[in-house]
């Protein structure tokens, strides 16, 4: 007697749920309708949106450079982008250049100072990266003025 | 199609949910504006700059101008450099954002509210030159190491508040007092709490000028975040680091601060002359104090071109740290003749002057317009670059613009 009326009163919930859940189903479509709609009308009014780029490779090369960091690809690419793109961007690393042991003293301080982590072997690894592709540049005493922006000038 | 429906609709904390972290300034996003992780990062309309200025670093973040940015009188804040050392404060609370002075040489620790810093003491308006004390590092060979500054690190902008030294009469210090140190609210890179990203100062006498403020106000409005909102420290005419920004503790030390960034070589150069790329001792290093004397041409933008029948005007400013200008002079013959500028008295002690110049040609060709100030005790800028100094601070050489006469 209690089972069977256990029984009927399951399966009135079990009904009940099925209704819902089938309500729920019908709703979440017509809504995805109707917002789609909507975005169709307005597509493209606003520029500021445009569509995220269809690569979505974090490591993507282009040109021989690393994109989301700009660094040069090369052997010891990504031991420089897992270490030193961390706490500051990669653009740091770029505009300086150093020789071996004034980048291996840079590093110290940041070892001492910044809270960067021991490299182990990949100090190595990375230095040679950095000495073999943004090394030093003479400048002298004062460089020639480059790369001038021609233009008439109106009064 | 999808995803872009997905970023539109995707408010800040979805956002924060795509990137794993938080929008840091969510609150200062121009609308329709996507954050770092979604896009190119695009500082110009997160901190109200102009689009020509030049990010040298988005973190910490870096930004310059160029000469020609720099023609206003005033330096509005589109093109006032940017120049951290660590996360932007993430949380603001200006209600109970506190000023506490306290350190040895005072009398008894004292707190502040924000208010009563405002209500309390006599305002005071100054438009005060900060110029990063590694402006020109570029420079440098052997090249120095950080931010490599071409010319754009220098500003001038009205900064309003309260006198630094009514506070500290206010609090009461010791005798004993030779140096104050200020901390921030802003991040160490390594978002380590336990650091602090810089904490700088100035000696007493610093301190105690009458143009040494605590702001609240750049250019008659709250400073934007990126400067040191809500309150900076502005001593004009050192090195900018000096003006401490999102101020929220300062020391009254008895000895020389030795907070973050005060030793080793950071914003140090060596007591003594020493040789391009020689290794100097941390013991020999000095800390900067006053800045050097300095110009900028404004205008034209190098590399203008014009009729050998027209003459050129061209205008510029100059400063000199702790001292005026007393002299401006161009020359476009490379320094074997040196004509004089009109040159104009400061708006105030430590800030910057105004120069202008009418030149005639006398030929067709390529030229350069060189300027060189001269300082009040009869220092004038080099037009070599000066002293090499590991840090490559402190570089002062000749500004000079490209013309072409036709």
């Amino acid at each position: 007697m209690e089972d069977k009326k256990f029984w009927k009163s399951s399966r009135q919930i079990y009904r009940t749920l099925i209704v819902i859940c089938a309500v729920l189903v019908i709703i979440s479509i017509l809504a995805i309708y109707f917002v789609n709609g909507e975005e169709s009308n307005v597509q493209d009014t606003n520029i500021e949106y445009s569509a995220l780029p269809d690569n979505d490779d974090p490591n993507r090369i282009v040109d021989g450079i690393h994109v989301r960091t700009g660094l040069v690809e090369a052997e010891g690419l990504m031991a420089v982008v897992n270490n030193c793109t961390n706490c500051h961007s990669a653009e740091l690393v770029i505009q300086n250049r150093m020789n071996k042991e004034r980048w291996i003293s840079t590093i110290r301080w940041m070892q001492k100072t910044q809270n960067l982590w021991d490299l182990g072997d990949n100090e190595e690894i990375i230095v040679d990266y950095l000495v073999t592709n943004y090394p030093p540049v003479e400048k002298g005493r004062r460089e020639a003025l480059t790369d001038i922006d021609w233009y008439q000038l109106k009064d | 199609m999808q995803r872009r429906t997905f970023v539109k609709k995707a408010t800040l904390s979805s956002m924060a949910g795509l990137i794993g972290a938080e929008v840091v300034f969510g609150n200062l996003m121009p609308k329709g504006y996507r954050p770092l992780a979604l896009q190119d990062p695009d500082p110009f309309k997160m901190f109200d700059k102009d689009p020509e200025m030049v990010v040298l670093n988005s973190k910490p973040w870096n930004m310059e101008a160029r000469a020609h940015l720099l023609d206003d009188k005033v330096t509005p804040n589109k093109f006032m450099f940017i120049r951290n050392n660590g996360i932007i404060p993430e949380k603001i609370d200006v209600q109970n954002w506190t000023l506490t002075i306290d350190g040895e040489s005072v009398n008894k620790a004292k707190t502040y509210s924000l208010g009563e810093l405002k209500s309390k003491f006599k305002h005071h308006t100054y438009q005060l030159t900060l110029e990063c004390g590694g402006n020109g590092r570029s420079e440098f060979d052997p090249p120095a190491k950080g931010n490599q500054w071409t010319i754009g690190a220098v500003s001038c902008a009205n900064w309003t508040g309260i006198r630094l030294r009514d506070i500290l009469e206010d609090v009461g210090i010791k005798n004993d007092a030779v140096y104050v140190g200020y901390h921030g609210a802003d991040i160490h890179l390594s978002r380590d709490p336990n650091k602090e990203p810089i904490s700088r100062g100035a000696p007493m006498q610093k301190a105690l000028q009458d143009e040494t403020l605590l702001a609240f106000k750049m250019n008659g409005k709250d400073i934007p975040l990126a400067h040191g909102y809500p309150l900076r420290l502005v001593a004009g005419g050192w090195p900018a680091s000096v003006s401490g920004k999102w101020i929220n503790r300062i020391s009254i030390r008895n000895i020389e601060h030795d907070g973050e960034k005060m030793g080793g070589s950071s914003y140090r150069i060596p007591c003594k002359p020493v040789a391009p790329g020689e290794k100097v001792k941390d013991e020999d290093m000095c800390v900067i104090e006053s800045m050097p004397v300095k110009s900028l041409i404004t205008y034209p933008r190098s590399g203008a071109t014009f009729s050998k029948s027209k003459s050129l005007n061209i205008r510029g400013h100059a400063w000199a740290g702790e001292l005026e200008v007393s002299k401006m002079e161009y020359s476009i013959d490379f320094g074997s003749t040196w004509s004089p500028c009109t040159l104009e008295k400061p708006a105030n002690r430590l800030a910057w002057q105004h120069f202008s110049a009418q030149i005639r040609f006398p030929e067709v060709g390529y030229y350069e317009v060189w300027a060189r100030a001269t300082d009040s005790q009869g220092k004038a800028q080099p037009m070599l670059l000066p002293g090499w100094n590991p840090k490559g601070y402190l570089n002062n050489a000749c500004h000079r613009i490209a013309v072409k006469v036709t």
